[in-house]
């Protein structure tokens, strides 16, 4: 028989203003095998902790359960207390009456049995509870960055610079991410490219860095510090050995009306392409879609005027399986489709485009050089409008759109209404906005310079409609909220700031590493305030605009967290492993795969064993299950047919315990 | 054509009215496509949009009748002014989805089963897209459209409140568009088909109305329309009544269908342009 003691927290007010706390404490005294049950203020503080302790030595406790929050919240406290006082941590059982009793409830009369009950269930649980030793893991020194936007790239050097090895995955064929395509950066209106091709350069550099660009994750399996991804690396149909990036290719490829991601579509890209000067690799690739010798076996013109004789359309596309010790999920951001909001003329006239778009235009790299002109005419703009929020804090109903705010329209577009002054003498800029939002370092100082030294008109007020004009321009219906009245503008030009969504390639990634995800295909964090960079699943980090809307510096602070979370796992020499593991009953187990076939893990084989069944000796087919791969899902303990399954620490009898508690 | 397939069908007041072509076009041509537009007995007006702009249900109780009728019937109710279908389908949803008006509405009937919002609304439209399919309406064209540049208008009835009328994209409509193509026109797109035509506040204010009606004509007339069709009496009132630059010519969407289809009458009766489109407006508005 257990010797228990019962752990009740008021949790301040959390718990005892809708639980009687002294009740549940009193309860747990006729509760089988309880020795000993008291309430106290805060079970967590260190207080609280003495009291577990200095009662496992006064009363020579053998099992403990702790009646307070979510064990997600404490559970590792208590069983540390537990632990450090000569008890086995696998004997305390948290009930949860805080989550899922006193925070639902109304008042006592509710609270208070339900705590109850819910105590008497996690004391029947630790009578049947069994001491469970955790194994150990080796950690592979290795990350595993995946996105090689300014995020990735800050946190692989971060990582890289503590002396472990990375590797970046990137799915474009250059690393820079968004970052290399934007024009000036706020508040400070540094080039976005001058600060980060150095930062690219380094990457490429780092003895520590190995770079898989055209490359994805293709496949995850493992757990923390020992994962194992294969990642496929499509053909570039170019060795970059011996490229020497110098774009005779590109010159002389006849395939040359394709839009130009790059550019965002604004000119065209040959089908052997570099996207910028700047790219890392400075190493083509053939876009096989549209490439004259792939689609008719013609053509051939690039092979043969490479002077290094690089390209070849032979190369196939190459998994490479490594081991990892940590991922960082990176994975950034892209801007919505706008052409869902045809009411403000994106889609209807080539002169209505995204900021995106725009930053392209205003680049000394874009296809205009740099040079602020009409995409219709190529004509300069005199007069510009720019609406911000669209898609972003939208209703929840409106499907078009996203309720949250995107965070860095308002700087940006004060700055590019800034740099089209600037760039243009006598131009008038005017926005229309829902609210500034200006919370940042010289931020609201540089919103100001936009209104009070440049003279930017801005209207608080929303964009109905945009109409184009049959001279060319543009006629905006809006309305100035300010001034209460209907406000039509004829301009030249009209810039959208689209709301930014977390880039697609998450959902499948978020499905392979089982990270969760939120409404909005953000990544969710482990906890968001304490655990803000850390996946719910163990040994996955996250930074940049895939956890939430942010700038560049907000972006490399946490690429910095994360870098720091990795390293911090890199530097174990070994792991703990969970004990909670499956484990079969081989006397009961008839070897018919089931538990194999539903095992999410790959965990569970089977091997031929000799066993005595009452006196008889024979060979059987028997599962057997890897505890390194085991996750403790419970699967296999649901779907086996004779009951032959069972997860340590969760095994048939406990759970059946719980349930005729409950039903008692 | 195929089987003829029965629909309830409200006509609303205005049909009767002031916009008889409508009416009658929309009849022609159904049963042209093989449709049978079923009036239900003792139909009374929708109340325009005012039932909207209450909580009292006695407003709303004549659009709970016609809907009950056509359940009771076993059929859908189709409706093609854009005034009937608005309210109609918006009572519809209270009636599924407030306990409240389902319940005050419900004790006032005293139906055999009480209405939970069991009919399907269907706007003409969607009876020619959805039921029919503007595969066959095309097939049946014997006079196609040929050349012309038709922009639709769609007014805000039709497409708003969008989460409750699910009519279509309320920024981006295109089930007229198609429609048009189906005609063998040339659907011209504009940014004002979606726009208010200044509804009731013709009444008490006619600038404001003719403002707004400026604004569609210009932008259609500026992306080429050379005349537009539309569903709502209100809609055609007040954009024909205007008077000012960039007019365009403005028909009702079921006359346009009836050129195409061949049945176009020869001596087409001459709509009326005096007083209010929306019969029942032009009451409240002699009390005002």
């Amino acid at each position: 028989m257990q010797r228990i003691g019962v752990f009740v927290c008021h949790c301040g007010t959390n718990i005892a203003a809708t639980v009687d706390v002294s009740k549940v404490a009193e309860a747990a005294k006729h509760e089988p095998g309880v020795v000993y049950a008291v309430d106290y203020t805060f079970m967590c503080s260190e207080a609280g902790q003495n009291l577990i302790a200095q009662a496992i030595k006064d009363y020579g406790l053998t099992a403990i359960v702790v009646c307070s929050c979510s064990p997600r919240m404490h559970e590792a406290t208590f069983r540390k207390v537990a632990e450090e006082n000569g008890v086995n941590p696998y004997m305390v059982e948290i009930a949860n009456i805080r989550e899922q009793c006193s925070w639902v409830h109304k008042n006592m009369d509710e609270g208070t049995p339900k705590a109850i009950t819910l105590m008497k269930t996690a004391v029947a649980k630790v009578n049947l509870d069994a001491p469970l030793q955790e194994g150990e893991a080796p950690v592979t020194k290795r990350a595993l960055v995946i996105g090689g936007g300014i995020a990735g790239i800050q946190t692989a050097l971060d990582i890289a610079d503590c002396g472990y090895k990375v590797d970046i995955v990137e799915k474009e064929q250059t690393i820079g991410g968004r970052m290399a395509q934007l024009d000036k950066t706020f508040p400070t209106l540094d080039c976005s490219s001058c600060i980060l091709t150095p930062r690219m350069t380094e990457v490429a550099q780092h003895p520590n860095i190995r770079l898989f660009t055209y490359s994805e994750v293709q496949e995850v399996s493992g757990f923390v510090g020992n994962f194992d991804v294969k990642i496929l690396k499509k053909s570039r149909s170019v060795r970059e050995k011996d490229c020497t990036g110098c774009g005779v290719c590109m010159t002389k490829c006849p395939s040359k009306k394709i839009p130009n991601e790059f550019n965002r579509g604004l000119n065209f890209r040959t089908a052997i392409n570099i996207p910028f000067a700047q790219a890392i690799p400075n190493v083509p690739v053939i876009d096989k879609e549209h490439c004259i010798h792939f689609k008719t076996g013609k053509c051939g013109i690039c092979a043969k005027v490479c002077p290094s004789h690089a390209v070849d359309y032979e190369i196939q596309d190459e998994v490479i399986e490594e081991k990892y010790g940590a991922i960082v999920v990176a994975t950034g951001f892209d801007q919505i489709d706008l052409h869902k909001f045809g009411e403000l003329g994106y889609g209807v006239s080539k002169d209505v485009i995204s900021s995106l778009e725009y930053e392209r235009i205003m680049s000394a790299t874009g296809p205009t050089g740099g040079h602020i002109v009409r995409p219709s005419d190529g004509k300069e703009p005199k007069d510009i409008v720019f609406i911000q929020c669209v898609g972003s804090r939208c209703e929840p109903d409106d499907r078009r759109g996203k309720t949250y705010c995107s965070k860095i329209c308002c700087m940006y577009t004060a700055k590019q209404s800034i740099m089209t002054c600037d760039h243009i003498p006598g131009a008038k800029c005017h926005v229309f906005y829902i609210d500034v939002r200006t919370p940042g370092k010289m931020f609201d100082e540089f919103y100001r310079r936009a209104v009070e030294q440049y003279g930017v008109d801005y209207i608080k007020g929303n964009v109905g409609k945009v109409t184009p004009l049959p001279n060319g321009k543009l006629r905006v219906h809006g309305v100035d909220l300010l001034d209460q009245k209907e406000v039509e503008l004829d301009t030249d030009m009209v810039v959208l700031a689209g709301a930014i969504e977390p880039n697609p390639s998450i959902r499948p990634l978020a499905t392979k590493l089982t990270l969760s995800i939120d409404n909005n295909n953000f990544l969710n964090e482990a906890h968001a305030k304490l655990h803000p960079v850390e996946a719910a699943t163990a040994g996955v980090f996250m930074a940049g605009t895939v956890q939430g809307p942010k700038d560049i510096p907000e972006t490399v602070a946490q690429a910095g967290a994360a870098a720091v979370k990795a390293v911090a796992l890199l530097a174990k020499d070994k792991l703990k492993t969970n004990p909670c593991v499956a484990q079969p009953d081989e006397l009961y187990c008839n070897g018919c795969s089931v538990c194999a076939n539903v095992c999410p893990y790959g965990a569970i084989t089977y091997i031929e064993k000799e066993v005595r069944d009452h006196g008889v000796r024979e060979t059987r087919r028997l599962a057997q299950v890897n505890p390194s791969l085991c996750k403790g899902c419970g699967a296999c303990t649901v779907a086996c047919p004779s009951g032959a399954m069972n997860l340590k620490g969760f095994t048939n009898r406990q759970i059946m315990a719980e349930v005729d508690s409950v039903c008692q | 054509m195929g089987e003829i397939t029965q629909y309830s069908y409200f006509p609303g007041c205005t049909l009767k009215t002031k916009a008889k072509d409508l009416d009658r076009y929309a009849r022609s041509c159904a049963e042209k496509l093989g449709a049978e537009l079923v009036e239900p007995e003792n139909w009374q007006c929708c109340g325009g949009v005012y039932p909207m702009g209450s909580d009292e249900i006695g407003n709303k109780l004549s659009s709970v009748r016609a809907l009950n009728d056509a359940r009771e019937h076993g059929r859908e109710l189709v409706t093609v002014c854009s005034a009937c279908y608005h309210v109609i389908k918006r009572v519809n949803d209270d009636m599924a989805n407030v306990p409240d008006i389902q319940k005050r509405a419900n004790n006032y009937a005293e139906f055999d089963e009480p209405y939970t919002g069991e009919t399907k609304v269907l706007h003409y439209l969607e009876l020619l897209r959805d039921r029919i399919g503007f595969d066959k309406v095309k097939e049946a064209v014997t006079k196609p459209l040929a050349g012309k540049k038709i922009g639709a208008f769609y007014g805000c009835l039709l497409l708003r409140p969008s989460n409750i009328l699910q009519f279509d994209d309320p920024e981006n409509p295109s089930i007229m568009e198609d429609f048009i193509s189906a005609l063998g026109a040339t659907p011209v797109r504009y940014q004002m088909r979606n726009e208010c035509c200044g509804g009731y506040r013709r009444m008490e204010n006619p600038e404001l109305a003719q403002k707004l009606v400026g604004k569609i004509f210009t932008d259609a007339r500026n992306a080429g329309c050379e005349e537009l069709i539309t569903a709502c009496p209100l809609c055609w009132y007040n954009l024909n009544s205007y008077e000012g630059p960039d007019k365009l010519p403005v028909r009702y969407m079921t006359e346009v269908l009836a050129e195409a289809l061949g049945i176009l009458d020869e001596k087409p009766e001459a709509a009326e342009l005096d007083g209010v489109s929306c019969g029942c407006m032009q009451d409240a508005g002699k009390e005002a």
